[in-house]
């Protein structure tokens, strides 16, 4: 099947300027001394994107993300290399799409369509869609600037995904809406996925490029660093995070996580982690079977507030479980030096299949990562039983004869 | 998992069977630091409905934002016919027949170029929200500019209309074709010089500033309220040409021989024999000049599409 996207050898370059005006009178006074750095935001970066795919982009803030969607697009040309796109592309890169705040939201979309090359009839055609997708019917004839930022995102995703597009671009705008709405965009994207279209998907949410992605790719520093699978991305991206040490990035955009995880980096670390069946010449486990999992752990500088969190995922790499030890009861105090956490499953609830699990160590609010082993181990699990289904689940029944028929009236 | 070794690993399976798609037309988009500018009249005829959206939700901007809407963009355009009706033809008496008609023809097309070509020149950064986010040809975003001044000059045009009504003056009918390539060549000529500003305003921004003042002084070197004819053809002797080197100068002669129609005036003060107000040329004259401002618009146009192609990639960054 063709590539939707080739991104062949792209480059892209920011000259950062020194002070530099833009007006005539500066740019000849100091045409000769005008000073820049060169920033390289992305550096030979080369893959490609088949049809029907759905390919996540993984990557600290600063590490070139929205710039790769930014060329893809269109708004902004490679200094290097070359982009080829097959068929008709939409793009969510921020919040606002491109609206015209003068504008009432029924013109914005009419422009924004015609932005994304649709004749005024393919409009008339979705725009109910679009206003029923986006919520927005007692709104759409008020002028975008009096939209709230929620509103705005919707309306933006809704034509979007509404023309009907052939590769479909969406950078880390989900975010911002409402949880249910997030929920309708999830759902979207699938359907778009079961329509064979293209997606290429920049998220926060490690979780939502497991669900969603097919394969991912990490960005570092402008570089890709790898391409594979979610779950295998998804584990180097979270590797990267902890040991990055190198560059940091540009000015501003380091984001909090990252500079108090450099600080701390060395505050704990888990050392090893077994499971009770990884020691087994044959590690499997009967469903229904006592299972645990330990870290050791090392920790070398007082930690107030700490907890290790554990979390299951199943094969097509959808979260079946996140928990930590908080919620389970325990101190948030880590005792210094070496340690060992188990969790203990009296009896692990899951039938046949494969599932991996992660163990961290975090803060008790989650935004602070001391360390973490993505898919650290695999559990492989056999059923003998012979119920179907997921769950395995400590479960008996019983039956009565005689007595009087109770029924509960609703 | 390595993740490098699952890099090729996984389409294969699941979405080969999912073929079934129909066939849609999908044009190849290339992304890339050099576009030839074939390509790019291509991508600009592709979004040609877009062009017609812009300039209407322009228009319709304009006209929402103040109670009375269009009217105002026709305040500046009154003032300007009004004052230079009472300095030349009132204080300075030029005593020119019907001079008020003199003057609105050749305002009218020096009008629309001067909005059309200071209007696009602050496009791309008066417009940088979208310019940032969606990608299209930007130079639609000038050549709306330059769309929207074509309509408020069909306004101007209505109000010419009906002051020749009133004051029962027709125009040449025979030459009224002459206006054509006339407007043709503006159009051109502004939207080369357009798309061209539009682009350097952008890494200059003093530019839109500067070429205010430039078509201040153009303006002065067009036969709009003096006759080139009569007060400047003398004094160049052989060197009219020089004159006519100003690309709208042709034009608003063109105007002005079609709309005001009378070559030799008998002037409204009675010691005073006729005068000669406009060139002696036949028809084929004008028809020649302004073909040749045609041709000469589609050169600059040319050059100002593969200037701006080279300029455009990084407006992003820029704005
Ligand atoms: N217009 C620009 N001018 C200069 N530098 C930029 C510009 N846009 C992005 N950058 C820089 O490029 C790098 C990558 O940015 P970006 O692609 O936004 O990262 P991400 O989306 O992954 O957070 C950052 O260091 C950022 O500062
Ligand atoms: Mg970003």
């Amino acid at each position: 099947m063709a590539a939707a996207v080739e991104i062949d050898n792209v480059s892209k370059t920011f000259k950062l300027y020194h002070e530099r005006g833009t007006s005539l009178k500066e740019r000849l006074v100091k045409a000769r001394q005008s000073r820049y750095d060169e920033l390289k935001a992305l550096q030979g970066i080369s893959f490609d994107v088949e049809e029907g795919e759905t390919i996540g982009i993984l990557g600290r803030n600063g590490s070139g993300k929205s710039t790769l969607l930014k060329c893809i697009c269109g708004v902004l040309q490679p200094t290097s290399g070359e982009i080829r796109v097959r068929g008709k592309l939409a793009g969510l890169l921020e919040l606002g799409a491109g609206f015209q705040p003068e504008l009432s939201g029924r013109d914005n979309i009419y422009l924004n369509g015609s932005m994304l090359g649709l004749t005024r009839k393919e409009i008339d055609a979705v725009f109910d869609d679009i206003v029923g997708f986006a919520e927005l019917e007692s709104f759409i004839d008020n002028q975008v600037k009096f939209y709230s930022s929620g509103m705005y995102v919707r309306l933006g995703f809704a034509v979007a995904v509404n023309v009907d597009p052939d590769v479909l671009v969406i950078d880390e705008v989900l975010a911002v809406g409402d949880e249910k709405f997030q929920r309708k965009c999830i759902a979207r994207i699938k359907q778009f996925q079961e329509m064979g279209r293209t997606i290429i998907f920049v998220s926060h949410s490690a979780d939502q490029v497991r669900t969603i992605c097919d394969r991912a790719v990490v960005l570092q520093t402008g570089e890709m660093i790898g391409m594979g699978t979610p779950g295998s991305a998804v584990r180097l991206f979270r590797e990267r995070l902890l040991e990055s040490d190198g560059a940091p990035p540009a000015e501003d955009t380091a984001p909090s996580v990252d500079q108090t995880q450099k600080e701390e980096k060395f505050q704990l670390r888990v050392r090893e982690v077994f499971t009770s069946v990884s020691e087994l010449e044959d590690p499997v486990l009967e469903s229904g079977d006592p299972f645990s999992v330990t870290a050791v752990f090392r920790v070398k500088e007082k930690i107030d507030s700490m907890v290790f969190v554990l979390e299951i995922h199943g094969a097509k790499g959808e979260l079946l479980l996140r928990t930590d030890t908080d919620q389970l009861g325990l101190s948030t105090e880590a005792p210094m030096g070496e340690g060992r956490i188990t969790f203990d499953f009296p009896s692990w609830p899951l039938n046949d299949g494969r599932y991996d699990i992660s163990i961290g160590a975090q803060n008790r609010l989650g935004d602070v990562t001391f360390d973490w082993r993505e898919n650290v181990a695999s559990l492989e699990v056999i059923y003998h039983g012979r119920a179907a289904g997921l769950l395995n689940l400590p479960l008996s029944a019983s039956l009565t004869a005689g007595g009087p028929i109770v029924r509960k009236v609703l | 998992m390595n993740p490098d070794a699952a890099a090729a690993s996984l389409p294969a399976d699941g979405h080969e069977a999912e073929a079934v798609v129909p066939a849609r037309i999908k044009p190849v988009r290339v992304v890339s630091a050099r576009v030839s500018v074939r390509d790019r009249v291509v991508e600009i005829w592709r979004t040609r409905e877009l062009l017609s959206y812009l300039i209407s939700t322009e228009i319709k901007v304009k006209y929402k934002n103040s109670a009375l809407g269009m009217l105002w963009s026709m305040v500046a355009p009154a003032m300007s016919l009004m004052i230079f009706w009472f300095v030349f033809g009132v204080v300075l008496k030029n005593a020119y027949p019907s001079f008020v008609i003199y003057l609105f023809s050749g305002l009218l097309f020096w009008n629309f170029f001067s909005t059309a070509v200071s209007s696009a020149t602050r496009v791309i950064v008066d417009r940088a929200g979208i310019v940032k986010k969606v990608s299209f040809p930007r130079e639609i975003l000038a050549l709306s500019s330059i769309g929207t001044s074509l309509v408020f000059m069909f306004f101007q045009t209505a109000v010419l209309i009906a002051f020749m009504v009133v004051l029962q003056h027709a125009p040449d009918w025979h030459l009224l074709p002459l206006l054509i390539p006339a407007l043709l060549a503006t159009t051109i000529i502004a939207a080369g010089l357009g798309i061209l500003l539009s682009a350097a305003n952008v890494y200059l921004r003093d530019m839109s500033h500067l070429i205010e003042i430039v078509l201040q002084a153009w303006f002065w070197a067009c036969p709009v309220v003096y006759s080139f004819w009569s007060q400047i053809n003398p004094r160049l002797g052989g060197f009219f040409f020089i004159y006519l080197m100003n690309p709208m100068a042709p034009i608003v002669l063109t105007s002005q021989r079609v709309i005001y129609g009378h070559t030799y005036v008998h002037l409204t003060t009675p010691t005073h024999p006729g005068v000669q107000l406009l060139p002696t040329w036949s028809g084929w004259t004008y028809l020649a000049m302004d073909s040749f401002l045609v041709v000469a618009g589609l050169v600059l146009l040319w050059i100002a599409l593969a200037v701006f192609g080279r300029l455009e990639g990084n407006f992003a960054e820029e704005l």
